[in-house]
Parts: structure tokens; C-alpha cells; sequence
């Protein structure tokens, strides 16, 4: 497709199951992402896709299973230690600051970065002032990238739902990811905003080389810009691998894309 | 040395070097990137200019070549513009937005070789022709996102092309100078094609002595100093930002100021506070009808002070500023308004330090033109056309009148053909049309007259008064002069109606089609609890027809005083279920109506107008901004407004 090279494997996931009580939400799921590829986690409603995001983001812990990130096992693993570790992510219901304005939002994503103790960003002196402008640049890089010069200051709240999500992926890029999780990143969407947001998705993939996971419904989009694809269906895996292969897959035709009567 | 250093300014880059001299470490340009205004100084121009030039020799630009230029402003894409200029070449900037089957008939007919695109976009759009214009050898961008996999050899960064010029210009330092000598006033240093409102784009071939005629005139008509700063937003392929964006910029060495994206421009205009100000009479009116809007949505009290003092300011606002007498009382009271409405205000529009500011294109309304120079601005018309560097007619300080578009220009001959159109001469007309020597002659008399096409009158002052284009001013079948867009321009300065399209000639009756403003008009719906999906749904709401049937009613009002066009009163009409849209052929470029094509288009609606229909259902094929193409229909309704009936005078 393009100049990228697809690396060695880097999240590694082992049979993982996880229950809530006696719902089963994942059973022996096992999968693997590649370096700097986009790997989409599809399925009906129901089926376990945010689940599976929010266990590779340490969210929710699975009562069985391995994850192994850049090859080291995962012991048990909150979402500020997966936000160290390079791991950012978009939300399926928005989750920003309303009230703040839209470089406000976008700077909350570098805060992992920000290395200045109380003190001196209260009094903003010293390595605050420092890393302030150093992380405001950063932010307007990201700002540039998304094409959202024009609402830098206007608050959130304010912004249509397109935006919105837009402003969300600003705030997940800010954070220089090695991989991002975007949880429907297109979902709600008109078809121009939907282009816009595949545009952006591969250029980030494009430009950084950042690994991308992602959920979504539209399976035109998917097909289109996903490397390999994940099935799921009732917490489990039925299918995995490239678009064609999964689009040719009669267990994952039955389940998902429905059979020709 | 003056007399010799003047007698040699007479082109461009000859200008620029010699600013680069004189005003070396003063801003020529700026823009905002990354949030944040970069500079380059008039010495970073010249370096800039000089490493493009001699980049684009490398690369094999030779004399009479013309560079297609396509973008948004952005400072290297007018820096271009001189390094072309440099090599006795000629700059060619087209509109951004239009689409490449769009550009691709100017492409073909200029013969460009070179072409500077801003974008992965505009490059996009250059590939998809390129095969139609056998020409066009090398394309240069200026923005590298994502244009790294573009491995074609032909596509040139633009740092690649300075990088190739600064060695070129190391290994050959007299070349550039011995080119600039080279350079005559009166070369063509500019080619600007016409928007097309009849026909096929024509390119209008300028020389430097006619531009830098008109620059200067300008100038010293204004006192324009090398302090003003401007905000160069207007598509650079018109004639307006060529004049002062680049013309006048580098007559007088000024600042011009490059927004951050189209998007952005409300921002960067409050941010930079232009001296000097240029905008078509249709961002006038959206300024003021976002403020008005945000009026509507303020407190009470906000309210009442806005339109106490706005009273105020309509009663002796124009004549302090005008320096006519006006009584203490009156002043103070203005003063105080200044204070607590005016100011305000008009630091929000981004216009406190404006000195003068200019609209042209289109009529302004009269009191759309009140407004701004009630609260201080000086706004004033004028009058021109890209045959003539923009403009021939200009209003004095002072001597303003809502309806002419003022004086003639230094330097500028005016006359008034029997026919009624307005005829110009003098130094800034066009050197010919590029390739079409049948249709200079035919726009030249054999007096060296060029004709506008307009048809005006001078008043009792000297002023001229625009009525229309001469060909447009038509007749409606008992004879009664009809000119559409006197009306329609009338229908235009209410806040509700974007566009209008009116028709009546050799027939029986004026009809109208109408395109509400879905900023104004939904706000208006919002605050009534009227809910509406989009655009179309809006425009079919009953409560919204009656909103616009109130508009022509008090049209028709207007037109019966008037007394000559009482014949012209609105009998019927119709919103639109679209906006009319420049993508769909229906407008110009640079927003005219293309009276011809919409009547043709729309032929079943205005079968409809004129057959006493209810109502009509219609359906149309709309372009995306993509270029995919869609279909909108919807049953349209149509109202017959109220007129007055015509007091004939016995003759």
C-alpha cells in the first residue's frame, strides 16, 4: 500500500478470558498486533470489542490469559501504566473536558510528559515555564496535523459531534502513542467526516509509524484501511486476518455479514 | 541617483530588491504557523526570491514561460510571483477552490510548463488533468504533508527548488541581476483570467508599468505609507488581492499578513488589526450578520445600550467621521458610544486600527454601508474590473455618497458611451487578452477607450453611479426598464436572503428565486422553536416563506417610490431548495450569478413561477466538494407576494 514497513509482533494476547460474575465477556481469546500496522477488532453489538480495548489498556484485568507488550509479560496493569508505556486511546462515548477549550483538551494529553513538580507549575517558574512551551508546540503540531486551527480556543462543548472526536484523537496523539486504541473512531459520523477521520487514521499511521487498534461497525471502512482483522462474536474469536481472507471467511459471513438466503 | 533609482523601480522585482535595500529589516510578510506569527523581513524576501528564481532557471524556466500558481495565500506562493517575474516570466495564480476540469481549461490555454501548487490537494488536482495539458513539465509544492510518497520525478519540494537555486545563484551570482535588468516596464507581469460570467475565462494580460500605475495612484490617493499592514485572504487569482496584496505591497512596502487556514481568518484579522482593509461587500455582511446574531442571543440591558448608541451613531456617525460639523451634544454622546459600543465592537470585527478600508465587486447596501461608517470606519467603494487593475473610480476622504462609487482614479479617463456604458482610459489598462487578439479589439474602441460593459452616469459631483451591466438591464414586455440586479442586489441586503435570482425580461412580470442565509435564517427558526434538519428542510418551512414574503413585500414598497422600476415589483417567488453554489457552474468564482445557466437549469421552476403553479417538485444534481456528484430534489412551494398597483402619471 505504501512506504511502511509492517515490524515484529509487539502486543502479544494469550488466550485471554474475561468474566464480569458469571457473564462471560471474553472467552480464550488469543491475538497478536504487529508493529506500526492497523489491526481492527470487529463484531455484532455485544460481542466483546470494547472489552478486549479496555484489557489491552489494563482497564479491566482478564481472569485468565497472557499479554506480553514489546515482549515483556504484563503483570497485573493500570491505564496511567499502559499511558506510560506509550498506549493512548479515543473513547466511544466522547470523554473531554466541556468546558475547556479545544488546546486546553489537547494539552490534558501530554501530561504523562510533564515532568515539573506542583510547585513550580503553580507558580509557573522554572522547568514548568520550560516544559510549558515545549509541550505548547507539541500541541500545535497535533492541531496542524487535525486541521483545527479555527477552533484552537473555543470550548468543546461548543464544537459539533464530528469535531469532537476529532479534538479526542488530538488529545490521544498528543501523547506521542506507540500505539493507539481508538474505540469507533468513526461512529455517528457523516460520510465526509468519516473520510476525514480515515484520512487522518492512516496519516498518523503514515507519518509516525504508530500502531493502530480499532474498533469500528462500518465494514467499508474497515475493509479499506485495516491491515488484519480481528472477529469477534459472543466473546469469541472466529475469524483473523487480512480483509480479504476475513471477508471470505464462511463462519464470519454467517455471524457478522449475514447469509444469503 | 533619485531621479535614476525611480526611473529604474518600474518592475517588480526591481522593487523588491530595492526595498530589500532601503527597508531591508522591516516586515514584508507574515504568517501564523503553528499558532504563532513568523516574519520575513523585506532582505528574507529578496533571499527567498532569489533563490526561486534562479531554482526555476535551473530547472529550465526561460523568458515568456508562464507558472500557474494554486493555492490559498501563503507567503512563498507570492514570493513565486517575483522569482517569476525575475526571469522575465509570467505568474498565472488561479482560484484554489475550483475543481480540475475547472482548471484545466486555463492550464491548457496559458501553456503553463511550471506549476506551484500549495498542497498535497492542489497537486492531487494538477495529477488528475495532467495528461490534457501536454505543457506542464514540473510541479512545485510548497506544504511537504503528505507528499512524501509521491515519488514522481517532475514534483519538486519547494525547499529542493531554493536549495537547487542558492548553488546556482553561488556558481552564477551575476545571472539574477542581469535578468532583473532585462526586465522592461512594460512586460506582462501578470496574467489574471477573468471569472468567466460570459463565456470562457479569458486571460487579462497586465505589465508591470500598468499595475505599479495603478499601485502608485492608489497610494498616494490614500497616503499609504510602508506602516500599514493589510490581511491578504482574498483568492489570490483575483484582481483585488493582486492589486493589494503584491501590487501595493511592493509600491509602498508594506506588511501583508497570511492567515493560518481560510478557517481562521475572523481570528487572525483581531489578531493582526489591519491599517488597511479590503473585503467584497459580502463579508461585510457576514460580519455583521454573525454580530447581529450574537446581539440577538445578549442580555436585555446589552441589547437596549447596543441599539441606543447604534441610533447615535446613525445620526451623526458618518458626518464626524466625513469631518462635517455636528453639534457638542451630539459628540459627546458618540464619544460615549465609542466608548462602550463602538470600540468593543469593533475590536471584535478585528477592525480598530483600520485607516481605510475598501469594497468592491458587488453593491454594497446602503445601509450595510452606514453601519460601518457610523461606528468610524472609513469605508469606502470603488470601481474597476481586472481589465483595469482593479479599479478606475475610487470614493474620496470625505466625500462619500452611499450610492456612486466616487471619483476617478489618478491618472484614470472616464467617459460615458451614448449607450450609457461607462468607458475608461489610462495607463493601467490591459495589455491584451492572453492569445485573443479578436476579443481585445472588441473590448478597445479606436480611441483606446476600453469598454467596461457597464452602464452608469455621473452625478451632479462627478461621482459616478454603477445601474448594472449593460447587457443585463433588460425590458419587461410593456416596455418598463428591467435591470435584475438592482433588485436582486436590493433582495441581497436583507440579513435573511443570501442569493436571489430575478427574472423578467420580455416578460409580463418580475419572479424571483431566492436562497435564504442559513446562519440568519436558522437562528431566527431556533428562537421560535421551529426545528428543521438542514439546509432544504429550512427553506420549505411556511413560517420561513413568510419571513422572506415579508422581505419582498417591503421590496416592492421600495420599488414603487422609486417610481421608474415600479414595473419591477416582485409578483412571485420561490426559495431554493439548494444553495446556489459556485461547484454546481450556478456562480462565478468569485460569487456572481450566471443568470443564462440558472435559467436554463431551473427552466421547469420558473415554467412554474410564471404558469400560476402552487407549487413545483424538482429535482438537481449536485457536485460535492469531492466532486462526487448527488441528487437533491424536493417539492418547492411558491408564494405570490403583495404588490402595489402603479400610479401612472398622465403624460
Amino acid at each position: 500500500m505504501n512506504g511502511r514497513q509492517i515490524g515484529d509482533v509487539i502486543l502479544d494476547l494469550q488466550n485471554i478470558s474475561l468474566r464480569f460474575g458469571g457473564v462471560k465477556a471474553l472467552t480464550n481469546i488469543s491475538f497478536d498486533v504487529r508493529e506500526h500496522e492497523i489491526r481492527a477488532i470487529i463484531g455484532p453489538n455485544g460481542a466483546g470489542k470494547s472489552s478486549m480495548l479496555n484489557v489491552i489498556n489494563g482497564v479491566y484485568h482478564p481472569q485468565e490469559g497472557r499479554i506480553a507488550f514489546h515482549g515483556e509479560e504484563r503483570r497485573r496493569m493500570e491505564p496511567h501504566m499502559a499511558a506510560m508505556q506509550g498506549i493512548s486511546r479515543t473513547f466511544q462515548n466522547i470523554a473531554l473536558f466541556k468546558g475547556m477549550t479545544v488546546l486546553d483538551n489537547i494539552m490534558t494529553g501530554r501530561i504523562t510528559k510533564m515532568k515539573a513538580n506542583f510547585i513550580e507549575q503553580a507558580f509557573y517558574f522554572g522547568r514548568a515555564r520550560r516544559e510549558e512551551l515545549e509541550h505548547r508546540k507539541k500541541v500545535e503540531e497535533v492541531i496542524d496535523f487535525l486541521e483545527i486551527q479555527h477552533i484552537r480556543k473555543t470550548p468543546v462543548g461548543r464544537l459539533p459531534y464530528g469535531l469532537q472526536k476529532r479534538v479526542e484523537l488530538g488529545r490521544a496523539l498528543a501523547a506521542e502513542p506507540t500505539m493507539l486504541l481508538l474505540d469507533e473512531p468513526m461512529a455517528g459520523m457523516n460520510v465526509e467526516e468519516k473520510q476525514d477521520m480515515c484520512r487522518f487514521i492512516l496519516d498518523v499511521n503514515d507519518q509516525f509509524g504508530t500502531t493502530i487498534v480499532l474498533i469500528e461497525h462500518d465494514m467499508g471502512v474497515i475493509m479499506d484501511i485495516s491491515d488484519r482483522v480481528v472477529v469477534l462474536d459472543y466473546g469469541k474469536k472466529i475469524g483473523d486476518g487480512t480483509p480479504d481472507e476475513v471477508r471470505n471467511n464462511e463462519e464470519v459471513i454467517r455471524a457478522y455479514l449475514g447469509v444469503g438466503h | 541617483m533619485p531621479e535614476s533609482a525611480t526611473r529604474a523601480l518600474d518592475t517588480f522585482p526591481r522593487l523588491l530588491f530595492y526595498h530589500a535595500q532601503v527597508r531591508g529589516a522591516k516586515a514584508a510578510m507574515r504568517e501564523k504557523d503553528l499558532g504563532i506569527w513568523q516574519s520575513w523581513t523585506w532582505a528574507d524576501v529578496a533571499d527567498h526570491v532569489s533563490a526561486m528564481a534562479c531554482g526555476l532557471a535551473e530547472m529550465g524556466f526561460k523568458r515568456g514561460d508562464n507558472l500557474a500558481i494554486i493555492g490559498d495565500n501563503r507567503p512563498r506562493l507570492y514570493m513565486m510571483m517575483t522569482a517569476v517575474q525575475c526571469l522575465g516570466g509570467v505568474p498565472v495564480p488561479l482560484y484554489q477552490d475550483a475543481v480540475g476540469a475547472e482548471m484545466l481549461f486555463v492550464l491548457q490555454d496559458a501553456g503553463v510548463r511550471f506549476a506551484l501548487a500549495e498542497d498535497q490537494e492542489q497537486v492531487d488536482k494538477l495529477l488528475e488533468i495532467q495528461d490534457q495539458v501536454p505543457t506542464l513539465e514540473h510541479i512545485v509544492y510548497d506544504d511537504p504533508r503528505g507528499m512524501r510518497h509521491y515519488t514522481q520525478p517532475f514534483i519538486h519540494d519547494i525547499e529542493e527548488l531554493m536549495a537547487m537555486g542558492k548553488i546556482h545563484n553561488r556558481n552564477h551570482p551575476d545571472f539574477l541581476l542581469a535578468e532583473v535588468a532585462k526586465g522592461a516596464a512594460d512586460d506582462v507581469s501578470v496574467m489574471l483570467y477573468t471569472s468567466g460570467t460570459t463565456g470562457k475565462p479569458k486571460g487579462v494580460c497586465q505589465t508591470h508599468n500598468a499595475f505599479i500605475a495603478s499601485a502608485r495612484g492608489g497610494a498616494e490617493f490614500d497616503r499609504l505609507t510602508d506602516a500599514e499592514d493589510i490581511l491578504s485572504y482574498l483568492p489570490m487569482a483575483w484582481v483585488g488581492d493582486h492589486l493589494f496584496s503584491f501590487g501595493q505591497a511592493l509600491v509602498t512596502g508594506f506588511t501583508i499578513n497570511c492567515p493560518e487556514s481560510g478557517d481562521t481568518v475572523m481570528t487572525d484579522l483581531r489578531e493582526i488589526g489591519p491599517t488597511y482593509y479590503f473585503a467584497p461587500p459580502r463579508v461585510f455582511e457576514n460580519l455583521l450578520t454573525q454580530v447581529m446574531i450574537r446581539m440577538e442571543d445578549a442580555s436585555a440591558i446589552k441589547q437596549k445600550m447596543f441599539h441606543y448608541f447604534m441610533k447615535v451613531a446613525r445620526r451623526s456617525g458618518a458626518d464626524i467621521l466625513d469631518g462635517k460639523p455636528v453639534g457638542f451634544g451630539e459628540r459627546l454622546l458618540y464619544a460615549l458610544g465609542g466608548l462602550c459600543v463602538y470600540g468593543p465592537l469593533k475590536n471584535v470585527l478585528g477592525m480598530s486600527r483600520i485607516r481605510i478600508a475598501y469594497t468592491a465587486g458587488a453593491a454594497i447596501g446602503p445601509d450595510l454601508f452606514r453601519f460601518y461608517r457610523s461606528i468610524g470606519i472609513n469605508l469606502k467603494q470603488l470601481y474597476g474590473q481586472t481589465e483595469t487593475c482593479a479599479y478606475v473610480c475610487l470614493q474620496p476622504d470625505g466625500q462619500i455618497k452611499l450610492d456612486s462609487v466616487g471619483m476617478a482614479a489618478p491618472g484614470v479617463e472616464l467617459k460615458i458611451a451614448d449607450n450609457g456604458e461607462i468607458l475608461v482610459k489610462g495607463p493601467m489598462l490591459l495589455k491584451g487578452y492572453y492569445k485573443r487578439p479578436d476579443a481585445t479589439a472588441e473590448s478597445i474602441n479606436a480611441d483606446g477607450y476600453f469598454m467596461t460593459g457597464d452602464a452608469g452616469f455621473f452625478d451632479d459631483d462627478g461621482h459616478l453611479k454603477i445601474i448594472d451591466r449593460a447587457k443585463d438591464v433588460g425590458k419587461l414586455s410593456n416596455g418598463a426598464m428591467f435591470a435584475p440586479n438592482y433588485i436582486e442586489n436590493k433582495l441581497k441586503f436583507f440579513q435573511h436572503i443570501k442569493e436571489a435570482v430575478c427574472f423578467g425580461h420580455d416578460r409580463d412580470m418580475v419572479c424571483a428565486f431566492i436562497n435564504i442565509d442559513v446562519g440568519a435564517v436558522g437562528n431566527w427558526a431556533e428562537r421560535r422553536g421551529i426545528a428543521y434538519s438542514g439546509y432544504a428542510d429550512l427553506a420549505g418551512k411556511t413560517e420561513v416563506l413568510g419571513l422572506i414574503q415579508e422581505c419582498v413585500e417591503q421590496i416592492n414598497e421600495q420599488l414603487v417610490a422609486e417610481g421608474m422600476l415600479a414595473d419591477s415589483q416582485i409578483h412571485r417567488f420561490l426559495v431554493l431548495h439548494k444553495e446556489l453554489d459556485p461547484d454546481d457552474d450556478e456562480l462565478t468564482r468569485t460569487r456572481k450569478v450566471r443568470r443564462s445557466f440558472i435559467s436554463e437549469k431551473y427552466a421547469t421552476l420558473i415554467d412554474a413561477l410564471y404558469g400560476g403553479k402552487p407549487s413545483q417538485f424538482i429535482e438537481t444534481e449536485v457536485k460535492f466538494e469531492d466532486g462526487r456528484r448527488g441528487k437533491v430534489s424536493a417539492d418547492l412551494q411558491i408564494r405570490d407576494a403583495k404588490t402595489l398597483s402603479v400610479v401612472k402619471k398622465a403624460a
